[in-house]
C-alpha cells in the first residue's frame, strides 16, 4: 500500500472561477503556432520553411546542442510564417491548419512493455514527444543521453483554480497507463507517481505510488521529489505532466503524435469556467472569445502563481494546462492599508477576512503595497514545505555566493516552489525572479 | 475620496521627474502612498499578492500599542494625584496624563520622521514605514518627566545612527526605539533615574505627601524584595515607571493581538518569559539562605511583573529586523533575553532596567545565533546527502 505523505506547510488560495467538470471539444483554430521560447535552454534550428507542407508529428525544428531533440508539428497544414524577434531569435513557427481531417505521420504502434529502453527513447524523440520530459535541477528539457535517478509524475495539482488532474486522467485512462509503462521502462523501475487522496489508486502496478495530502504546494513535483528523495548535487530527476503522459500513451497505442489536451479556463473573469479539449498551439482567442467578462482583464497562461501574462492573440504554450482570467487591479485604493478588508485575502490575520475561512476570493492583480527590504521573518517558512531556509537561500543568491547556494539547497528548488513565498511576502519581493537568477547562475558557473 | 484623488493627481506632476519639486519626490510619494494604496499591478512572477504590506504590519503594531498607551496616560495622572494625596476621577487622571504624554509623542514623531524624510530626499529612496512604530515606542519607554528636547535628540540619534546609516528600515541590527532609550539612559542619567517617574508639577495648595517615595520596584527590590508593590498592582500596572511599561495586563492584550494576527512572533514572547522564569528559579535555588532579603530570593515570576519586562518582551524583542530570524534561533534569542534580564536586575543594581540592555545585547548576538542555526542546518543537509 502506498505511503501517505502529509504536507503541513503551505496555503490553499481559494479563488472564484473554478472549472466545472465539463469538457467541450473546440475546433482547431485557423492558425496554430509552436513557440521555441517555451522550451528552456533549447537553441532552435529550423527544419521547415514557409510554404512547406507538414503533417502532424513532422519535425519543425531541432536543438542545436542535441540534434536528436526535435519539436514536431501538432497538426497538418502549411507552414505559414516564422516569427522572429530581436537578433532574429525565432519566436513562433506558425502553421496554417488543414481544413480537412488531420493527416498524421505514421509511427509504429507498439506495447512499450515489449520495447527496450533505447527503442522507447528513439520513439519519443522521433515523434516529438521527448520535450514533454523535463529534468530537475533547473527545469530544463531532459537529455536523452542521461540516465535519470528517478522519474516523477505528479497526478495532483494544488495551485489556485488548478485543473482536476484525476478528472482529466480518467478521460483517457488507457493511454495514461500506456504512457506510464513507457516511462517505467525509461526509469528502469524508478518511476514515482504522486497522487492525491482522490486520485486513481490503480496505478501501483506502474511505479511507486506516493499519496500526498495537504495544502498547496503539495502537488508541485519539486515538493514531492523533496519528500520522497531529495536531489543532491549531480543528481538528475526527470518529470512529466500527466497530460503529457497521455500524449505519449497515444503515441504507443495509436502510432501517431496527437497532442490534444484538456485545458481548464478558470478565474473570476470567465463567464462559465470549464474544461476545453484543444490542440497544443491553438490560438487562445478560440478559447476565450465570448467567454470572458470584465473591463480590464488579465489573461494568464497557467495559474495565477506561476503563469505568464498573455493575450487572446497568443497561442497555447507547450506546457499550458490552464488559462486564468482575473481582473487587473490598477485602481488606487483610498487608505487601503487601513480598511478592515473583508474581501482581502491574507495569510496573516490582519484583515478581517480571516473570520470566514472557507470563502473564495475574486482577487485582482494589485500588489497591495510597494517593495521594501526584508522585514518580516518566518513568513516564507510557513508556506515552503522543504528542509530549506528560504531567506538565507535568497540572500546567498543575491550575493552570488555559489558555495552557499549549493549548501542551502539550490538544486532542489524551482521557481514554482517559491511562488507562495512571493505571494505572502509583506515586502513584495520578486522571490521567483531571484530564484530563477540563482538557478541560471548555478547552471552557468557551477 | 475622489476629491483627495483629484488633489493628489493635480500636484503630482510637480514632484515627478522634471517637475519643480522633483527632489521632494520621496516625501510626496510617502504621503501619496499613505493616502492611496498605489494602483500598481504585478509585472512578473505571481499575478496576485497577499493583501498585507508593511504599512498594514506597522499599523497592526500601533493598534497593539494602544492598550499600554491608554493605560499609561491614565497611570501618569493617577500617580501624580496619588503623590499629592488627591482623589481624582478616571477621566481626570486620564486627561492629566493625556496632556503630559501627547507632546512627547508629537515631538518623537516630528523629530524621527523629519530625519527619515531628510534621508529619503537626500538619497532619493522611498520612505519606509518603520518609524511609525518606533515613534510611538520611544515615548512609551520614557519617564513622563523627560524634557522634550531630549526626546527629540533621542529620536534623531536612533534614526540616524540606529537605522539610516545602515540603510534604513530592514537593515538595522539593533532596535531603534531601545537605542533611543539607552542613549538617554547613558547620556542623561540624572533624567533617567531617581525620582523622575511621577510628574510632580505643583498642585495649588498641595504638597507631596510624606509617605510618597519615587523609587520604582526595580530599585526597591535590590535592597528588599518584600517591600515592592503587590503582585496585583504590578500586574494591572498601578505603579511608577516609564509611561507604557507599568501594566503587564495591557502588554498581554497587545501580545494577544500581535500573535493572533501573526505580526509578532509568539515564539519570541514565550521564550523571553520562559527564560526569565528559568533564570529566576535557578537564582532562587542558589540564593544565600542567611540573607532572607537578598534579591536572589525574589520569586521568579516577579520578574515578569516588575519594570518593563513584559513591554520589552512583547514589543521590543519581537522586532523582526533586529531579532533572530530562524525559527530555532528565535527560541534561543528569547530565552537568553529573559535570562540576562534577570541576571542584570539581580546582580547589577546600577542598571535597574535589565530588559533594555539584554534585548540590545541579544540584538547584537542575533546574527550569530542565526549563523549557528544555519550552519547546523547545512551540516545536517550534508550528512543527509
Amino acid at each position: 500500500m502506498a505511503k501517505e505523505i502529509t504536507i503541513r506547510k503551505g496555503f490553499d488560495i481559494r479563488l472564484e472561477g473554478a472549472a466545472s467538470r465539463q469538457i467541450t471539444d473546440l475546433p482547431v483554430s485557423d492558425i496554430i503556432a509552436i513557440k521555441p521560447p517555451d522550451f528552456p535552454g533549447i537553441i532552435p534550428r529550423l527544419l521547415v520553411a514557409p510554404g512547406d507542407e507538414v503533417r502532424a508529428g513532422q519535425p519543425l525544428f531541432y536543438d542545436k546542442n542535441l540534434p536528436d531533440l526535435r519539436v514536431t508539428s501538432p497538426v497538418s497544414g502549411e507552414v505559414a510564417d516564422v516569427v522572429r524577434g530581436d537578433k532574429r531569435r525565432i519566436l513562433e513557427v506558425r502553421i496554417l491548419v488543414d481544413k480537412t481531417d488531420r493527416r498524421y505521420l505514421d509511427f509504429p504502434a507498439a506495447d512499450p512493455a515489449s520495447l527496450s529502453r533505447q527503442d522507447i527513447i528513439r520513439h519519443l524523440l522521433d515523434s516529438g514527444c521527448w520535450p514533454y520530459i523535463r529534468q530537475r535541477p533547473f527545469s530544463l528539457l531532459a537529455n536523452p543521453a542521461d540516465t535519470p535517478r528517478d522519474i516523477f509524475v505528479s497526478c495532483l495539482d494544488t495551485a489556485p483554480l488548478a485543473p482536476d488532474l484525476t478528472f482529466i486522467i480518467e478521460q483517457e485512462m488507457d493511454a495514461f497507463k500506456t504512457g506510464l509503462t513507457a516511462l517505467g521502462r525509461l526509469a528502469e523501475g524508478r518511476l514515482h507517481i504522486g497522487v492525491g487522496r482522490h486520485s486513481p489508486r490503480s496505478l501501483e502496478a506502474f511505479g511507486n505510488v506516493h499519496v500526498f495530502t495537504g495544502p498547496h504546494p503539495a502537488g508541485n513535483v519539486g515538493i514531492q521529489i523533496h519528500h520522497v528523495n531529495p536531489i543532491r548535487k549531480g543528481d538528475v530527476v526527470w518529470y512529466v505532466h500527466p497530460q503529457d503522459v497521455i500524449i505519449m500513451g497515444r503515441l504507443f497505442r495509436e502510432g501517431r503524435y496527437r497532442p490534444d489536451r484538456v485545458v481548464a479556463l478558470t478565474g473570476s473573469c470567465v463567464t462559465t469556467p470549464q474544461y476545453y479539449r484543444v490542440v497544443t498551439g491553438q490560438q487562445l482567442s478560440a478559447l476565450t472569445e465570448g467567454r470572458l467578462k470584465g473591463l480590464f482583464t488579465r489573461l494568464v497562461q497557467g495559474n495565477v502563481l506561476t503563469g505568464q501574462t498573455t493575450t487572446p492573440a497568443d497561442f497555447l504554450s507547450f506546457y499550458t494546462q490552464q488559462l486564468t482570467a482575473i481582473p487587473e487591479g490598477n485602481e488606487p485604493e483610498f487608505l487601503g492599508w487601513l480598511l478592515p478588508g473583508f474581501g482581502k485575502l491574507s495569510l496573516s490575520r490582519t484583515f478581517f477576512s480571516w473570520l470566514k475561512p472557507g470563502r473564495t476570493y475574486a482577487l485582482d492583480t494589485n500588489t497591495h503595497g510597494e517593495e521594501r527590504a526584508f522585514v518580516m521573518t518566518g513568513q516564507y517558512d510557513r508556506v515552503l514545505p522543504m528542509n530549506i531556509y528560504p531567506v538565507y537561500l535568497l540572500k546567498a543568491i543575491l550575493a552570488k555566493d555559489l558555495e552557499r547556494m549549493e549548501q542551502l539547497g539550490i538544486y532542489e528548488v524551482a521557481e514554482e516552489d517559491f511562488a507562495l513565498c512571493e505571494f505572502v511576502c509583506t515586502s513584495k519581493i520578486d522571490v521567483q525572479r531571484i530564484i530563477a537568477e540563482g538557478l541560471e547562475y548555478v547552471r552557468k558557473e557551477g | 475620496m475622489k476629491i483627495a484623488r483629484r488633489l493628489v493627481d493635480s500636484v503630482k506632476p510637480h514632484f515627478d521627474k522634471g517637475g519643480r519639486f522633483e527632489k521632494l519626490h520621496p516625501a510626496f510619494d510617502a504621503l501619496e502612498t499613505f493616502l492611496f494604496v498605489p494602483g500598481r499591478t504585478t509585472a512578473q512572477g505571481v499575478h496576485i499578492r497577499d493583501a498585507m504590506d508593511l504599512k498594514r504590519t506597522m499599523f497592526t503594531v500601533i493598534i497593539a500599542l494602544i492598550p499600554p498607551l491608554l493605560f499609561g496616560m491614565w497611570n501618569v495622572g493617577y500617580q501624580h494625584h496619588r503623590a499629592f494625596g488627591m482623589e481624582a476621577s478616571l477621566l481626570d487622571n486620564f486627561l492629566f496624563g493625556f496632556w503630559k504624554v501627547l507632546p512627547i509623542i508629537v515631538v518623537s514623531y516630528a523629530a524621527g520622521l523629519g530625519v527619515e524624510f531628510l534621508f529619503a530626499i537626500r538619497r532619493g529612496h522611498q520612505i519606509s514605514e518603520g518609524y511609525l512604530v518606533t515613534g510611538l515606542l520611544i515615548p512609551l519607554t520614557l519617564p513622563v518627566t523627560i524634557p522634550l528636547w531630549m526626546v527629540a535628540l533621542a529620536a534623531i540619534f536612533c534614526t540616524v545612527l540606529g537605522k539610516e546609516v545602515f540603510g534604513g528600515t530592514g537593515m538595522n541590527f539593533m532596535n531603534p526605539a531601545l537605542l533611543a532609550r539607552v542613549f538617554l539612559f547613558f547620556a542623561f542619567p540624572a533624567y533617567m533615574s531617581g525620582d523622575i517617574w511621577t510628574d510632580l508639577s505643583p498642585e495649588p495648595g498641595r504638597t507631596v505627601v510624606d509617605a510618597w517615595s519615587g523609587a520604582t520596584n526595580l530599585v526597591t527590590f535590590d535592597s528588599n524584595y518584600r517591600q515592592i508593590s503587590s503582585v496585583s498592582d504590578m500586574f494591572w500596572g498601578f505603579e511608577q515607571g516609564s509611561i507604557g511599561e507599568t501594566s503587564v495586563f495591557a502588554c498581554l492584550l497587545g501580545a494577544l493581538l500581535l500573535i493572533g494576527t501573526g505580526v509578532g512572533s509568539g515564539r519570541i514572547i514565550a521564550s523571553c518569559f520562559a527564560g526569565a522564569l528559568l533564570m529566576g528559579l535557578l537564582l532562587n535555588a542558589l540564593a544565600p539562605a542567611d540573607l532572607p532579603n537578598h534579591p536572589m530570593h525574589t520569586p521568579a515570576y516577579y520578574h515578569w511583573l516588575m519594570g518593563g519586562f513584559a513591554f520589552g518582551a512583547v514589543y521590543m524583542a519581537t522586532d523582526p529586523v533586529s531579532a533572530a530570524q530562524t525559527e530555532t534561533g528565535k527560541w534561543i534569542y528569547g530565552l537568553l533575553i529573559g535570562a540576562f534580564t534577570v541576571l542584570l536586575r539581580v546582580f547589577n543594581p546600577a542598571y535597574p532596567e535589565g530588559v533594555m540592555l539584554s534585548i540590545l545585547l541579544m540584538n547584537v548576538f542575533a546574527p550569530l545565533i542565526d549563523h549557528l542555526v544555519v550552519e547546523r542546518h547545512i551540516k545536517n543537509r550534508i550528512r543527509r546527502a
